[in-house]
């Protein structure tokens, strides 16, 4: 992706001029050919080594190798290096190539895609690449938009279009796109031939919502905006065909300028490692300055005299440049304390992470046919160090479906509440409509038969209730065959409440501007449709005046029941108090609640306010004020009808999921869009909020002194509820009195005792918190509570405030969302999780990783997470203990050979320690180990803390790897040094040879880290074993191999070590010297694990070694057991408790204004029932995302109907 | 009636049902034990059964081994004899001065086995990274190409100040020891000489397959065009003329010296005492030994030395292994013993 544009900077404005290529040429504008591909066959060799040279890793090791090749320095023979680095490009090399061939693929895909272009008059099929920018092409229905096109016209009356964006945005709803005007005449291939209009705009960018730019046609010019044009990317929905001018082709679209490369996120442990390399780079210089010293001391002491037998080579002619070349010497046999396995080995462990992640069953979601995803293989251990959660509301916590699930129709409630819909479905409860109404909707569930009773029996005020709820609507019908009826909803509430009239005999069958059809109790009935008050947010609900075929006018209105109860005629008063009674009833279920009501109005009446409608709505200025008033004048004096509840369905096991993740320590944030009503609703039904809790703080200032007066008195009011319960004394006392003026020392006292506070904050107010000079003290306001809900919040203030987080608590968090609202938090946050549900691939576009249940995060965090920081941990200590302890053996010889950088080990053991004999066991146990079995990090979350708190890897850790490492190459070297010196075979002849001495360390060597790595390893599959005992098998056969007859046969000059192999290791004291080494180096590992097992014992080690007890007793698994760590007792269990009085009824609708006027204007009215068709069937091959993704990754699941729970 | 409606119903369904899962689970992961990370596992802990039983275990397994090499390590005789000769009072005291024959004479106590004659040298370093590479192994392997090319490595006893090749090249066979040693044992007043073996002295990989000497017969006429090292008096091919296989570069004495040492002070086998007539080792009483000093040590203030020692199976005397064996095993022991206490007073949470 990073071919993008060459030449953006060059153009300052686009001038473009339909039909005429050999202008538009002049300009070189990108084609519409993209190429997100890196390399090709003949490129692909030398970009590819420059891209990975430039690794400092690598280039290290490249430096080495030429290190090696001057003879004087050469302490080990080229293919040491060599060898691990070739290993290493070459595997790198080959997964860049597989990656680029799937762009390749990808990219051809999409280049040859066909699109209709007007060439000469004629509508020809062209491949995509070919399009040019200046082109008029031919985009039909359900057609991707090939490049971005200004739209000239459109089959549809004035010129409109309908396109969907998800690719682009996320949103799933439809937009409309009009054509200026003078363009929407021309209308055929014919005319458009003619059309050499002239664009001038601005250059190529990537905001996705704003263009500017004029057309200059026959001597006139027209503004365009971002309302005429189509985009890359979007799909023409709903409309026969379009034309459209190419504006921007190829690498320059939005799309293409969006999709830049992404952030590049690195773990903490990523981070750490690379410190610690440095550091080890400085030991190992710090290594290569005292053997130098030592070198030129001997040199000048002993080697100068040695000069007999040992001559200096011929370049040096004294000590110090002796000592000089003796310094990058053992820079290079040293080299091994930083393996360049290491990152290769941590490369393959996450990879093999993600794919437990991408496999994993329990993370699939059977209802959408989705697997879990890990999209980025190199954030896994990071998941094992959240501490903050910040999740989007609708589409993550909730469904976005809802559900009609109860009523309250004039004084009488209907309607049970279940929670499991499966198991009820299955017994068989659930109101069954179709024999008595053939067009009802399968998929409907309602469980109170009374209600169908009352229909049947024809009451009236449950008639006129389902009448206005098949009336008052903007819903959009369409009716693909008989009976078999879609709405398109703009809120899914909405479509609820008309399925739900649907099912109970009030059919909406089909609208067009002036009415509306619907089928009552099998009758057709024709609705003349006077008026939509359409819905806003002030308004809080909406009315439609219909006549009746008999000609009665009455006036339908739905809305918030503060608002619709106001405006009641006074006779209601009764009922009222009832309805209310039922109303509050709901809210505490959390339902959603909406009061309806009607009014009857007489001719009279209509006539004049429609005058003053009409007056309203032609009014220039104030045209808002106006309507509203006039909507304001009608909707007076009602009757109430009743109410309706609607579920506001949460997604599946989400309390449960915050429950255990709160438990695990971590907290949980929740940053939503929806109002503030909605969003406390939401966070009383999946727990985040209870009624047990001290206080629920609102801050909703609008001005920054507000804001920080609220801030302020949350601040105290939970420290000193925090602060006299403990006894902090000396801190507590500091704080009494005065609120503090930077209470950020503190914030980790409240850390610990964060008590039963929840903060919520409107975005308002958010805007001024997150502000310089209060950031720190919102910051510590908000960690002191146990929930934080952040409402009305914009995209970017989501990113502000996982950024905040990021910058005061130094703490890992994650963000997960499911809209292109959330994809600025995903990308900011360290951890970016995409609900792959509705509302499209965006938010999975930018995720790291993807599922389509909240759910699935515990599982994520607590199981993959979890295991991934644990392995990573192992591994990473296992490796630096590994590496020091075979390389600081050279160190110590140093001291016995002059300082001259000879190697203890034979070279070929040296090329293949790191890569053949140790490789494997480490990577088998960073893959496949387990402390305690999944089910038992769910059911103890206090397991998930050592990740958070960074326990199992950090500097301290590191040192006591090293100094084990070091203190094992100590007694490897020694132990046969004391031994060897003086030992003889049993057939005299002296074993104080430097091959004897060579294999004898080698061999204690690989044995000591494989009984250290058996130590290590917590889980023994049957991986574990073959590559263990392998490893061990392959070092034997291979140190055989090379030391045989055959090879030094065929290659006298490099295998020096023929027959030393027998010869050591049929010697009793070679292995009696290892045995003594092994027993050494890991007896006192083994008691001090021992030890630190029984008296300090991990919360991991319980849980294992009480799994232990009871596998031993062969009890049956009691899941009481594990007293105080078990957290989570009740929370599975139904419906949690009652909550009493806050009522928190929330408006049911989508805070976006309806088609309200659209269906009157008549604009979107269509005459063809074909092209509906569209609404419902969309295909969502996603080619952007294989264009974005280097994987090709399923289609994701498009229309809500599929996602929704079994029936 | 209603009760099968409701079943059709029910068939309906689950039918429906099976249709969907079919079509619908195609993105779902395999259920294998693998894929899932359920693969059976062995999960070894920590515990006190098997940890403080098994350093007790390890514990008398090491004293035992340690008690049995101690004991036998005792058993074995060895005589050491300083022969550098360049401080007064040392057996040789004049060595180092002519280069002539000299003889001392010592006591020798009754050895059990057979009795095996090192000569040691001591701050040399074979060790040394130069040192080791300075060789041609083509060239000792007999090819005679690289008789009149050696390799670079053997530089600057490649070739000699006339630009002829040298053979065998390089700072190892240069630098060969040359003192000889004669050993007399005095009987009655008269030295009778004890026969040296200097048969089977070197590894039988070095002498059968690593070094070779060249086909040619006379062996001499491979050396043609080439020199002698250096330091040698005479040529390789001169090395043992009374025996042919034991000539050229698979002489016995210059394989052990080719075979570097890996400590700077090291022993090298010099003879074994001839087991014909010393089978069961050197009887006790007065030795002599007479040795022709030619090697050159005292410039960087080396040593040399004599040993004669016999072996047992496990080699010659080695002290130190059987002492690490027993404080390394009464080590063991005394953990399992603080473990048991720590385990006793400080019990593991049992199920709680």
């Amino acid at each position: 992706m990073t071919h993008l544009v060459g030449c953006v900077s060059a153009e300052e404005e686009r001038r473009v001029r339909a039909n005429d290529r050999e202008y538009n040429e002049k300009f070189q504008y990108a084609s519409n050919c993209i190429m997100t591909s890196k390399y090709n066959i003949i490129t692909f060799l030398p970009v590819n080594l420059f891209e990975q040279f430039q690794e400092v890793a690598n280039t290290y090791f490249l430096f080495l190798l030429i290190l090696q090749l001057i003879p004087q320095i050469s302490s080990l023979s080229w293919f040491t290096t060599i060898v691990p680095l070739a290993l290493v490009l070459s595997i790198t090399a080959v997964k860049d190539a597989t990656d680029d061939y799937f762009r390749h693929k990808s990219d051809n895909q999409v280049n040859n895609r066909q699109s209709q272009v007007l060439i000469r008059g004629s509508l020809q099929n062209e491949k995509w690449m070919n399009v040019r920018v200046g082109d008029i092409i031919k985009l039909e229905n359900n057609q991707f938009v090939a490049a971005d096109l200004l739209l000239l016209s459109s089959s549809e009356p004035h010129g409109l279009c309908y396109i969907e964006t998800a690719e682009l945005d996320g949103e799933t709803n439809m937009k409309v796109r009009q054509s200026v005007s003078v363009t929407s005449e021309l209308g055929d291939p014919n005319n458009l031939a003619s059309f050499n209009g002239e664009v001038v705009c601005e250059p190529p960018n990537n905001k996705l919502d704003r263009f500017s730019g004029t057309l200059y046609w026959r001597d006139k010019k027209y503004s365009l905006t971002n309302q005429n044009m189509l985009l890359r990317g979007c799909v023409l929905r709903n409309t026969e065909a379009c034309y459209g001018l190419v504006i921007f082709a190829g690498p320059d679209t939005k799309l293409m300028q969006n999709s830049g490369r992404t952030k590049f996120k690195r773990t903490s442990i990523d981070r750490l490692m690379n410190t610690l390399v440095l550091w080890i780079f400085g030991f190992l210089v710090c290594m290569g300055v005292i053997l130098a010293v030592g070198n030129a001391v001997w040199e000048r002491e002993v080697g100068s005299l040695f000069q007999s037998y040992l001559p200096w080579d011929p370049p040096v002619d004294n000590f110090l440049f002796s000592a000089f070349l003796s310094f990058w010497s053992y820079v290079i046999i040293l080299n091994t304390v930083v393996p360049i396995s290491l990152y290769v080995s941590v490369e393959v462990i996450r990879l093999g992470h993600s794919y437990f992640i991408n496999w994993d069953r329990q993370m699939f979601c059977s209802q959408c046919n989705t697997a879990a995803e890990a999209r980025t293989t190199t954030l896994n251990e990071e998941l094992g160090q959240v501490e903050y959660i910040f999740s989007d509301k609708t589409g993550t916590l909730t469904q976005n479906i809802m559900t009609f699930n109860k009523c309250s129709i004039n004084g009488q409630s209907y309607g049970k509440y279940f929670i499991h819909v499966v198991f009820v479905c299955l017994s068989g409860e659930r109101l069954d409509f179709t024999p008595f109404n053939p067009l009802a909707d399968p998929d409907f569930c309602f469980y109170d038969d009374k209600l169908l009773e009352s229909v049947k029996v024809g009451d009236s005020c449950t008639h006129e209730f389902f009448r206005l709820l098949s009336l008052c609507h903007t819903v959009m019908s369409e009716e693909k065959s008989e009976g078999e009826l879609i709405y398109k909803a703009q809120s899914p509430d909405e479509g609820a409440l008309v399925t739900a009239a649907r099912n109970f005999g009030f059919v909406f069958r089909s609208r067009t501007p002036g009415t509306i059809t619907t089928t009552e109790m099998g009758r057709t009935v024709t609705y003349s449709l006077l008026a939509i008050l359409d819905f806003n947010n002030i308004r809080k609900r909406m009315s439609v005046i219909v006549r009746n075929p008999e000609g009665r006018i009455r006036l339908y209105c739905k809305g918030a029941d503060t608002v619709l109860l106001e405006r009641l005629h006074p006779c209601n008063q009764e009922l009222m108090s009832i309805t209310s009674d039922h109303l509050n009833e709901y809210a505490a279920d959390g339902l959603r609640t909406l009061a309806l009501a009607y009014r009857d109005l007489s001719e009279d009446e209509w006539e004049a306010w429609s005058e003053s409608h009409r007056f309203a709505d032609k009014a220039t200025n104030c045209r808002e004020d106006r309507l509203a008033a006039a909507y304001e004048e009608i909707e007076q004096n009602m009757m109430l009808l009743g109410a309706t509840a609607i579920e506001d369905k949460l997604q599946e096991g989400v309390p449960e999921t915050i429950a255990v993740l709160s438990l695990a320590n971590i907290k949980i944030w929740v940053l939503t869009g929806d109002k503030q009503e909605t969003a406390v609703n939401i966070g009383y039904s999946c727990k985040m909020l209870t009624d047990d809790m001290t206080e629920v703080f609102i801050i909703s200032g609008h001005t920054v002194q507000s804001v920080r007066q609220e801030l302020r008195s949350v601040w105290l009011c939970t420290s000193t509820i925090v602060f006299s319960q403990s006894t902090l004394g000396g801190a507590g006392k500091q704080l009494h009195g005065s609120p503090p003026p930077l209470p950020l020392p503190l914030s980790n006292v409240m850390d610990n005792i964060s008590g039963e506070f929840a903060l919520v904050i409107n975005g308002h107010s958010l805007a001024h918190a997150l502000e310089a000079d209060m950031e720190a003290e919102f910051v510590s306001t908000a960690c002191a509570c146990k929930a934080v809900i952040c409402c009305r919040v914009t995209p970017l203030q989501k990113a502000q405030v996982v950024e905040l987080i990021k910058k005061h608590k130094k703490a890992v968090t994650l963000a997960i969302g499911d809209g292109a609202n959330d994809i600025s938090m995903i990308k900011s946050a360290h951890i970016g999780v995409g609900i792959s549900g509705q509302e499209g691939i965006q938010a999975v576009l930018a995720s790291d990783y993807s599922f389509s249940q909240f759910r699935f995060l515990q599982r994520l965090l607590l199981v993959h997470g979890r295991w991934s920081y644990l392995r990573m941990c192992r591994f990473l200590c296992y490796f630096f203990y590994k590496n020091f302890a075979f390389t600081m053996v050279h160190f110590w010889f140093g001291f016995f050979c002059g300082f001259s950088a000879q190697t203890v080990y034979d070279q070929y053991f040296i090329t293949l320690f790191n890569i053949v004999y140790t490789s494997l066991p480490v990577l088998a146990m960073g893959i496949f180990d387990q402390d305690v079995p999944d089910h038992r990090s769910l059911e103890y979350p206090k397991l998930y803390e050592p990740g958070q708190l960074n326990l199992l890897f950090n500097k301290r850790e590191f040192f006591i790897c090293i100094a084990q490492g070091i203190y094992t190459s100590v007694v490897l070297f020694f132990v046969p040094y004391a031994v060897l010196s003086s030992a003889t075979q049993s057939t005299g002849v002296p074993l104080a040879d430097y091959q004897t001495f060579a294999i004898t360390t080698a061999t204690a060597l690989v044995i000591v880290v494989s009984v250290q790595i058996a130590l290590d390893t917590g889980f023994w599959t049957v991986f574990n074993h073959v590559f263990v005992w392998g490893s061990l098998g392959s070092y034997l056969i291979i140190m055989f191999a090379l030391h045989s007859q055959t090879l030094f046969r065929i290659f006298p000059n490099q295998f020096h070590f023929v027959g030393s192999a027998q010869s050591t290791l049929l010697q009793p004291v070679v292995w009696l010297t290892i045995a003594l080494a092994t027993a050494i180096c890991i007896v006192p590992v083994l008691a001090f694990r021992f030890l630190k097992l029984d008296l300090k014992p991990q919360l991991s080690d319980t849980v294992r070694y009480t799994q232990l007890v009871r596998q031993k007793r062969r009890k049956p698994v009691g899941r009481n057991a594990g007293g105080a760590w078990r957290g989570m007792g009740s929370v599975s269990e139904g419906r949690l408790g009652t909550r009493g009085g806050s009522r928190r009824s929330g408006y049911a609708f989508a805070h976006q204004e309806g088609f309200g006027e659209l269906i009157t204007s008549g604009k979107n009215m269509r005459l063809s029932s074909l092209a509906l068709a569209s609404f419902a069937s969309r295909h969502s091959s996603s080619w952007i995302d294989t264009l974005r993704r280097k994987k090709h990754t399923h289609t994701p699941p498009s229309t809500s109907g599929e996602c929704s729970p079994i029936k | 009636h209603i009760l099968s409606h409701y079943n059709h119903k029910h068939k309906y369904i689950s039918l429906e049902f099976n249709v969907k899962n079919q079509l619908k689970f195609t993105n779902r992961p395999d259920n294998t034990a693998f894929t899932q990370q359920r693969l059976p596992a062995w999960q070894p802990i920590l515990s006190a059964g098997i940890v403080i039983p098994g350093f007790v275990l390890i514990g008398l397994a090491f004293i035992g081994v340690g008690v049995a090499l101690f004991v036998t390590s005792r058993s074995i005789q060895v005589l050491e004899r300083d022969y550098t000769g360049d401080e007064s009072g040392t057996p040789c005291a004049s060595c180092a001065n002519s280069n002539v024959q000299n003889s001392f004479g010592f006591c020798f106590p009754q050895s059990q086995g057979p009795v095996f004659f090192y000569y040691g040298l001591s701050n040399y370093f074979q060790n040394y990274r130069r040192y080791g590479t300075s060789k041609d192994d083509n060239q000792l392997y007999g090819v005679l190409k690289y008789f009149t090319s050696p390799s670079d490595n053997c530089a600057p006893y490649a070739y000699n100040s006339n630009n002829q090749p040298i053979v065998p090249c390089g700072s190892i066979a240069n630098s060969m020891f040359n003192d000889t040693f004669k050993l007399y044992q005095t009987v009655n007043g008269t030295r009778q000489e004890v026969s040296l073996d200097g048969k089977g002295i070197a590894w039988w990989t070095d002498y059968n397959i690593k070094y070779r000497n060249p086909t040619n017969n006379p062996l001499k006429d491979a050396f043609n065009g080439t020199v002698k090292p250096i330091y040698w008096s005479k040529p390789a091919y001169e090395l043992d003329t009374s025996d042919p296989s034991n000539n050229g570069f698979v002489n016995q004495d210059f394989l052990v010296w080719m075979r570097r040492a890996a400590l700077p002070d090291f022993r090298k086998l010099y003879r074994r005492i001839s087991q014909d007539k010393y089978p069961d080792g050197l009887p006790a009483g007065n030795y002599s030994l007479e040795i022709t000093y030619n090697y050159r040590v005292y410039r960087f203030s080396g040593k040399k030395k004599v040993v004669f020692s016999n072996v047992s199976w496990m080699g010659g005397k080695n002290e130190f292994l059987g002492i690490a064996y027993l404080v390394v095993g009464s080590m063991c022991v005394f953990m399992s013993i603080v473990m048991l206490i720590v385990y006793a007073k400080f019990k593991f949470p049992d199920e709680e």
